[in-house]
């Protein structure tokens, strides 16, 4: 083991599963210099027939995606920031879900849409959306939201090689974020959920970036003696409902933490789950930490006030136990 | 550089092409007439657009295509998956939405595929076909096996943008693509000179795309051009583009009369097309040539007639699917899927 930077991570799991599978490719725009870093050296070592810089042309790029994978050569298709999906949204809702079903299961459509999710720097509204609800609800694409480089890698190495359309979404923020990275096939399963931190008294389900904020609340809450367990999903479709209702049904309570939007968010699908399948297990109305249903802004102190941190999870916590004493300032 | 496909024939089907070509235009014709009765019957669950009128271009374009090349087409497809190799029991049965459809009746007409003949799908999204055929020729030209890939689409789908983006991406990479925009004049209910600008041909241009303008209608010059295009194509240099002029016989779909009270095009244009029927053309050709004789025509509508026959009875002795086809053909686990 040995510690990495987020990106870095990812940068391993492209090389591995390049040298891995010589049919695979990654095209993108400017992938060559790499905007994010995920892709810096993969043209001078895979050569500029399987990585290739590409034209400003979204909805060709997702499109080719489809097409190039259908045809036996799977596809990373690097989409920078997650807001230009829309551009390349058709082939995506359209294609990429619809195909393995609409073709009787004669399609396999190992495509990979990598993105970049999420505020935080002042990029403003068009530049900082985190959409995975839109991807949840097209029911025919998986979509992976690493929290830790260990889970990034692995994540992305089994999106690689698994055979249906994957949107892998990098919390950008995180993208400098150190942890300790298996060496080797470190692979990450679909639909399988990790519990960062147990606790009793409260589950915080948090995604992606959010993760941060759950621990950082947890231990905040820690110190007020509630123990806080801190369960993330690490992907959205599928989703590990079990590994949810498991942790609610010992701590009776829940906070989703999500960084999307609040309305139809991933936040609001889990509390829905929750309702469906463990209302019983609920000594507490479920609160969602989220979004408002707003773009975010420009200004500094706006965009941070609009986005989760770890006092707005500890100020949820304390609603649900009703203590004031334990609001955030 | 801004080449241009050459007009005249660099060379002619054989008889036997012909022949087979002429097959094809008829299976085409027959299975779309039974399926257009079908509609109008109210036996099938859901709409058809037929391609009556067009058969010599997917006849004429994929003569050239073996089973490992790839098309993409459009909700106008039957035609392209039959001339690709499809079978029409197949396609009768997944237009009637029965298991033994050729997408165990999970597509319908709008999105017939069968991808062990390389054909991609139909599509029901108007250019949706464009990029994928463009990452089918990507496909191809990394794996340098000589494929190629062949895009169909109308001349409505031309104004989609990412047509142009695919323009650019496939002269670029000198992507083995092959561009045949079927002008068959409507786009959908709208006359294509009230929606169209300029002219179709023109359009690659600007991107060094070598384009030619052919009679649709005339399955050899449709073979003649797509022959060089292909052939061009599994050479490396490049893409091409086609313009197919053509016209649908058909409506936009078979149930407007149902919703439509004002006709969009004259009684005596649809007739002036019908002259010019594409499938009595080559017939008389063959025939002139003394490579048909005089009942030659007949004898293949009536096995056609019979393979047709067959097909529906096939399709209607056929169970619809249930739910585990959903289930295998979709990657949601079992137990999402049941769980609500």
């Amino acid at each position: 083991m040995a510690k990495k930077r987020l990106t870095q991570a990812i940068n391993e799991a492209y090389i591995e599963e390049m040298d891995r599978n010589s049919r695979l490719v990654l095209y993108g725009e400017d992938v060559e210099l790499s905007i994010f870093g995920d892709t810096r050296g993969l043209h001078g070592r895979f050569g500029a027939s399987r990585v290739r810089n590409t034209p400003i042309s979204e909805a060709a790029l997702t499109g080719m995606a489809v097409g190039a994978a259908m045809a036996g050569n799977p596809v990373i298709c690097h989409m920078m920031f997650s807001n230009f999906l829309y551009t390349g949204f058709d082939a995506i809702a359209n294609q990429a879900a619809k195909l393995r079903l609409m073709t009787g299961g004669q399609a396999r459509i190992p495509a990979t849409f990598v993105a970049a999710i999420g505020g935080g720097t002042s990029t403003a509204a068009q530049h900082s959306d985190t959409p995975y609800p839109l991807l949840m609800n097209l029911g025919g694409v998986q979509v992976a939201v690493p929290s830790t480089p260990a889970d990034a890698k692995g994540l992305l190495k089994t999106a690689l090689r698994g055979e249906n359309p994957t949107v892998f979404l990098i919390p950008r923020l995180r993208g400098a974020t150190m942890g300790e990275v298996p060496e080797g096939d470190h692979l990450v399963p679909f639909g399988k959920a990790v519990v960062h931190r147990v606790g009793s008294d409260v589950t915080i389900v948090a995604i992606g970036a959010t993760v941060s904020h759950a621990l950082g609340a947890a231990e905040t809450l820690r110190a007020r003696g509630i123990e806080a367990e801190v369960v993330d999903p690490r992907t959205l479709v599928p989703l590990d409902e079990d590994a949810i209702l498991e942790s609610v049904a010992k701590t009776g309570r829940l906070v989703v933490v999500d960084e999307s939007r609040d309305r139809c968010s991933a936040a609001s699908h889990i509390a829905a789950v929750v309702a469906d399948r463990g209302f019983h297990f609920l000594k507490s109305p479920v609160r969602r930490v989220t979004v408002p249903d707003t773009s975010l802004p420009y200004a500094p102190g706006l965009e941070k006030a609009l986005l989760p941190d770890a006092a707005k999870v500890v100020a949820a916590v304390s609603a649900i136990f009703g203590d004031a004493q334990l609001e955030a300032p | 550089m801004n080449e241009v496909l050459t007009d005249r024939l660099v060379n002619e089907p054989s008889p036997a092409q012909l022949l087979a070509m002429l097959n094809v235009m008829v299976t085409i014709r027959r299975t779309e007439e039974q399926l257009g009765m079908d509609s109008k019957a109210g036996k099938l669950p859901g709409n058809v657009h037929l391609y009556i009128g067009q058969e010599a271009v997917a006849a004429g374009v994929c003569a050239h295509l073996g089973d490992d090349d790839f098309i993409t087409s459009t909700h106008r497809g039957h035609g392209h998956f039959l001339a690709k190799g499809g079978k029409p029991r197949e396609l009768i049965a997944e237009v009637h939405g029965k298991r033994t459809g050729a997408c165990h009746g999970l597509a319908g007409s709008m999105h017939v595929a069968d991808l062990s003949k390389g054909m991609l799908g139909a599509n029901g999204i108007v250019g949706g076909g464009m990029a994928i055929a463009a990452g089918a020729a990507l496909s191809a030209q990394l794996q340098g096996r000589g494929q190629v890939a062949v895009v169909f689409f109308g001349d409505g789908a031309a104004s989609e943008g990412v047509l142009s983006e695919v323009f650019n991406i496939a002269a670029l990479w000198k992507l083995p693509l092959v561009f045949v925009c079927e002008n068959n004049l409507y786009s959908e209910f709208s006359p294509s000179a009230t929606v169209t600008a300029g002219s179709l041909v023109d359009r690659p241009r600007p991107y060094g795309i070598p384009t030619t303008s052919i009679d649709g209608n005339d399955v050899v010059a449709v073979w003649a051009a797509a022959g060089e295009a292909v052939s061009r194509a599994r050479q490396g240099l490049g893409p091409s583009f086609i313009e197919a002029r053509t016209y649908r016989l058909r409506g936009h779909l078979e149930a407007e009369a149902g919703f439509i009270q004002t006709k969009y095009r004259t009684d005596e244009e649809v007739a002036s097309w019908a002259k010019r029927d594409p499938i009595p053309a080559v017939a008389a050709r063959l025939l002139a040539q003394g490579y048909l004789a005089e009942d030659g025509l007949a004898q293949i509508d009536s096995a056609v007639m019979l393979e047709v026959a067959e097909a529906v009875r096939f399709a209607e002795a056929s169970e619809v699917p249930d739910m585990s086809y959903v289930e295998a053909a979709g990657f949601i686990r079992s137990a999402e899927l049941g769980s609500r």
